[in-house]
């Protein structure tokens, strides 16, 4: 190993906490800004040693990155090591003229704006605080800055959604022409004060949620995406546009690729260790300040886990599994059952060897697919 | 001791009304046992007969009155057990009738009373119970002089509870009850009439002597089924075990057999000398078989071994229980077990659960039916896929239902018979209030829930017994259960082919609300044969994945998915088809639901 070529970094502010989200957040403390980042960047020193020489791609999440006061961003944005792609998370209210330049400027080449639906009552329940019209103007301020790959977030099975909302999303949606899109289903949480509130009404969305998901698919590989991956949808290269615009750095958690996390709550995977930074801020920035690591939750991954990943990761993206590699993992008997269910394929390529390939409603069932598939 | 000083007798009455307790009330009076030994009701000794009031196993106790010796013969209380009554009731001359003053006769009282009568034993009748504020002693006594021929003034009235009238009961039976009348000195006949088993002694035989005598050490035989051995030990109850040099013309008592294996000796056998042996044996024998099958199966898998050893040491008791291994590709490993009723299969299973902690999964049960396929030979089937496709005929078990209803009863009762394929036989009024209603009817319509309904149908009023009364043809047919064309063993059925669609639809629709959603359409189908009589479908799934899977999700899905993959070995396969246990049992007690 050379070290891992993905870089994820955390950063927990919001202006206010969505409650559907479960992510690690921070709400305000905007005098905190600056802390957290010297705690980054104290983080990124400490580890550097893991990361490889040169690195493909650095990833800015949240919370919202966006939302970190602009002075502490251009500063981390500056610390980080140069890399082929940079993404940051943004939140519609957040983009203004003046930070989309501030993100260029600074090398920022990749947007992911965080719309989650085009329908005010229902931006409304995920507490959501911008309007339809923030999206579409934060959309348009990305491009007048130069940004020529921008990805949109979109929810679906949000409390009172129907079937027409969300056909009415994806039409919003496409005609912004995002370069990439990334589809979720509204994952509610038991015990969460938005699932007790929304208790009935999430049950009637569940059961819609298979109808959202092949409409989703439907609709967007009709306007000539790439289903790439279970919820990541882009352009395929055509006519004028020949880049490949899947997302590279999620691409390397799929592929089974080192990555290192900094930041509160961050996870790092190198080199078969995976650790979790404590979750509590002031825990976390108190120990880089000290020039300490922060408390972590170490997880060593034997190599049938590795494989096992491997097979679970693979599985949710359009491209065959090289089955040499995993084979260990892969139950025979069950990827035999697949395939005569119409559900995986199995194809013989030359060198590389045996690989699997998950139909059109192999992909739509992956998560059934996978468990029958592992040994 | 001379046989006109002995007296042989047994008490027959309904659960409840009072057999145990008139029983405890003679062995206190007669000072078999001191009061402050007494115990509550001393002949039902296991906790299981207790708590249901019934006595499983006869058991025959001694006892001195006025310088006779008086054999009390106990007798099973059910219908399951007919066969066991009617050797108990051979071994005795005479019989206690006893009836409760408040509920007067009921259906068993008066099975076992012709039972009586067909032995040509003498019966006293006694009402039981005169002290209860509800008591109509004078209705039940007319009810019952008039059941047996009697005379109400002859009938005794009594209150085993508080002790009133039991001398007289005594009295009656010296006086009224004739003394044996076999021949001392021909070759010994002693008829078996319970059996059961000691972990060290073996087979311990209740007989009553009704010729001849036997001593220790003596060479015997078994006649019906030829079984030899030597007697190692005679002796009687009273109500303790006590050994005794001789067992004489007249007389009730033990034979300490050592015989290991239970099935070799059967109720209803005769025994005598090996070097004096009579030439015919007690009349009356047959070999009791079981009629009422399951399948029972361990809910979990690993505890076979223990079931197997379970089922073992039942039988050492339980000449009538039968079991074979079982193999169901939805249930497992366990045993087809054949009973003689729904009672004693209740019995066992509870035994099983009780005494040996075992969880059990029981299939609905069925009877024994006899078949004939085309150009073969007649024979029984136990269970319902070993029914052919193609037969010439079937026959069922038939049985005669003894019912007595309050007379506003008779129609809903009727009603009921009807629709169990009954056919009416008799109907006669016991007293202005109480009719006694004869029909005959498939014992197949009897084991699932008749019982359950005919007490719910009559407020509880109703008593009921049965009688087998052999095998009549029927129009019975195999109704399939398939899960994606597989046929699922434990859920076929025979049945009415009237009743086969109803049913056949009842089953696919409750297994369409349990069987999991999978990658595939799965067609559940009930079938006769190789039609289709009932058809649903569990819709595939058409989305089975998480939607976000990022770098910090990894480890959490991971361990989703193991989880999945772990419930996934939970599930039986049917084919391709995964089907949770849970849904088995919501079908097996769709039987239980209709109760």
């Amino acid at each position: 190993m050379t070290g891992a070529r993905h870089l994820y970094v955390h950063l927990p502010f919001c202006s206010s906490r969505c409650g559907y989200c479960d992510f690690v957040t921070v709400v305000g403390r905007e005098g905190e800004h600056p802390t957290y980042v010297d705690a980054l960047v104290t983080e990124l020193e400490l580890e550097r040693h893991l990361l490889a020489p040169q690195i493909e791609t650095v990833f800015l999440g949240g919370g919202t990155p966006t939302f970190t006061q602009p002075d502490a961003l251009r500063r981390l944005l500056e610390a980080l090591p140069r890399a082929e792609e940079v993404t940051v998370e943004a939140n519609p209210e957040t983009v203004t003229t003046a930070l989309a330049r501030l993100l260029r400027g600074a090398g920022v080449n990749r947007i992911s704006l965080g719309a989650q639906s085009f329908q005010p009552e229902l931006l409304e329940v995920l507490d959501r605080v911008a309007s339809p019209d923030t999206v579409r103007r934060a959309f348009y301020h990305l491009r007048d800055a130069g940004f020529d790959n921008i990805s949109l977030d979109l929810i679906y099975g949000i409390p009172g959604e129907s079937t027409s909302a969300l056909e009415a999303d994806l039409g919003e949606a496409l005609a912004l022409g995002p370069e990439h899109l990334s589809c979720y289903e509204l994952e509610a949480k038991p015990g969460t004060r938005f699932t007790h509130v929304h208790g009935d009404e999430l049950g009637r969305q569940a059961e819609a949620m298979e109808a959202y998901f092949e409409l989703v698919v439907d609709r967007l590989t009709a306007a000539g995406y790439r289903w790439y991956e279970t919820a990541n949808f882009c352009r395929s290269p055509l006519g004028r546009e020949t880049r490949d615009l899947r997302a590279r750095h999620n691409l390397g958690y799929w592929l089974g690729r080192d990555y290192l996390g900094i930041g509160v709550g961050a996870v790092s995977t190198v080199e078969q260790r995976r650790w979790r930074n404590t979750p509590r801020l002031p825990a976390y920035v108190s120990a880089l300040a000290d020039g300490r690591r922060p408390e972590r939750e170490v997880e060593a991954l034997s190599d049938a886990v590795v494989r096992e990943e491997r097979v679970m990761l693979g599985l949710r993206l359009d491209e065959p599994l090289v089955l040499g590699p995993v084979a260990a993992a892969v139950d025979e008997a069950g990827l035999e059952r697949m395939r005569r269910l119409g559900l995986a394929t199995v194809t013989q390529r030359g060198a590389s060897g045996r690989s699997i390939s998950l139909t059109r409603r192999g992909r739509l069932l992956g998560g059934g697919v996978t468990a029958e598939l592992l040994a | 001791m001379p046989q006109d000083r002995i007296r042989n007798f047994s008490i027959i009455a309904h659960i409840d009304h009072g057999k145990s307790t008139l029983a405890d009330r003679i062995l206190e009076l007669t000072h078999a046992v001191s009061s402050r030994e007494m115990r509550e009701q001393v002949l039902d000794s296991m906790e299981l007969e207790r708590e249901r009031g019934i006595t499983i196993k006869a058991q025959a106790v001694r006892v001195d009155w006025k310088g006779h010796q008086l054999n009390l013969i106990d007798t099973p209380g059910h219908v399951d057990f007919t066969y066991e009554v009617s050797r108990s009731l051979q071994a005795c001359e005479g019989a206690l009738l006893v009836v409760d003053a408040a509920q007067g006769t009921q259906a068993q009282t008066l099975a076992n009373a012709y039972l009586a009568i067909e032995n040509d034993l003498e019966i006293v009748p006694v009402v039981n119970k005169i002290d209860l504020p509800q008591a109509d002693p004078d209705g039940a006594a007319a009810e019952l002089a008039d059941l047996i021929g009697d005379s109400p003034d002859h009938v005794l009235r009594i209150s085993a509870k508080t002790g009133i009238g039991v001398e007289d009961v005594l009295d009656a039976v010296v006086e009224r009850i004739p003394a044996p009348a076999g021949d001392p000195d021909a070759p010994p006949r002693a008829l078996v009439f319970d059996s059961s088993y000691d972990e060290y002694r073996g087979v311990v035989a209740f007989v009553r002597m009704v010729d001849g005598r036997f001593e220790p050490r003596q060479a015997l035989r078994a006649m019906a089924l030829g079984t030899r051995f030597e007697a190692q030990e005679l002796g009687f109850f009273s109500p303790n075990r006590r050994e005794t040099p001789t067992l004489e013309a007249g007389e009730v008592g033990y034979v300490i057999t050592g015989l290991k294996d239970v099935s070799r000796l059967r109720v209803g056998d005769t025994l005598t000398a090996e070097a004096n042996p009579a030439s015919e044996p007690v009349p009356g024998y047959k070999d009791v078989k079981p009629m009422v099958f399951a399948g029972l199966f361990p809910t979990d898998s690993d505890q076979y071994p223990e079931l197997r050893d379970a089922l073992e040491k039942l039988k050492l008791n339980d000449a009538a229980l039968f079991y074979e291994p079982e193999t169901s590709q939805a249930l497992g490993f366990g045993f087809r077990c054949g009973f003689l009723g729904l009672l004693h299969m209740e019995i066992v299973r509870e035994r099983l659960e009780r005494e040996f902690d075992l969880d059990l999964l029981v299939t609905a049960p069925n009877v024994a039916y006899r078949v004939k396929p085309p150009h073969g030979e007649w024979r029984e089937v136990h269970t319902p896929t070993d029914l052919p496709d193609e037969v010439e005929e079937v026959e069922e078990p038939y049985i005669k239902a003894s019912i007595i209803v309050p007379k506003e009863f008779v129609g809903t009762v009727m009603e009921l018979n009807n629709d169990r394929r009954g056919r009416f036989d008799h109907l006669e009024y016991l007293s202005e209030q109480r009719v006694h209603l004869t029909y005959e009817l498939p014992l197949a319509e009897i084991v699932l829930d008749y019982y359950d309904q005919l007490k719910s149908r009559t407020r509880g009023y109703a008593s009921f017994d049965y009688d087998l009364v052999g095998f009549r043809p029927g129009n019975l047919v195999r109704v399939d259960v398939l899960v994606g064309g597989e046929p699922v063993d434990a859920l076929s059925l025979i049945i009415h082919r009237d009743a086969a669609y109803d049913r056949g639809r009842a089953l696919v629709e409750r297994l369409r609300e349990e069987i999991p959603r999978q990658m595939f359409d799965v067609a559940l189908q009930a079938a006769i044969g190789s039609r289709v009589i009932a058809r649903e479908t569990v819709k595939a799934r058409r989305k089975d994945v998480l939607a976000k899977c990022y770098g910090g999700d990894i480890t959490r899905k991971r361990k989703l998915l193991e989880r999945q993959k772990a419930g996934k070995r939970r599930m039986k396969q049917v084919g391709m088809v995964e089907v949770p246990q849970e849904a088995f049992l919501a079908v097996l007690n769709l039987h239980e639901d209709r109760r």
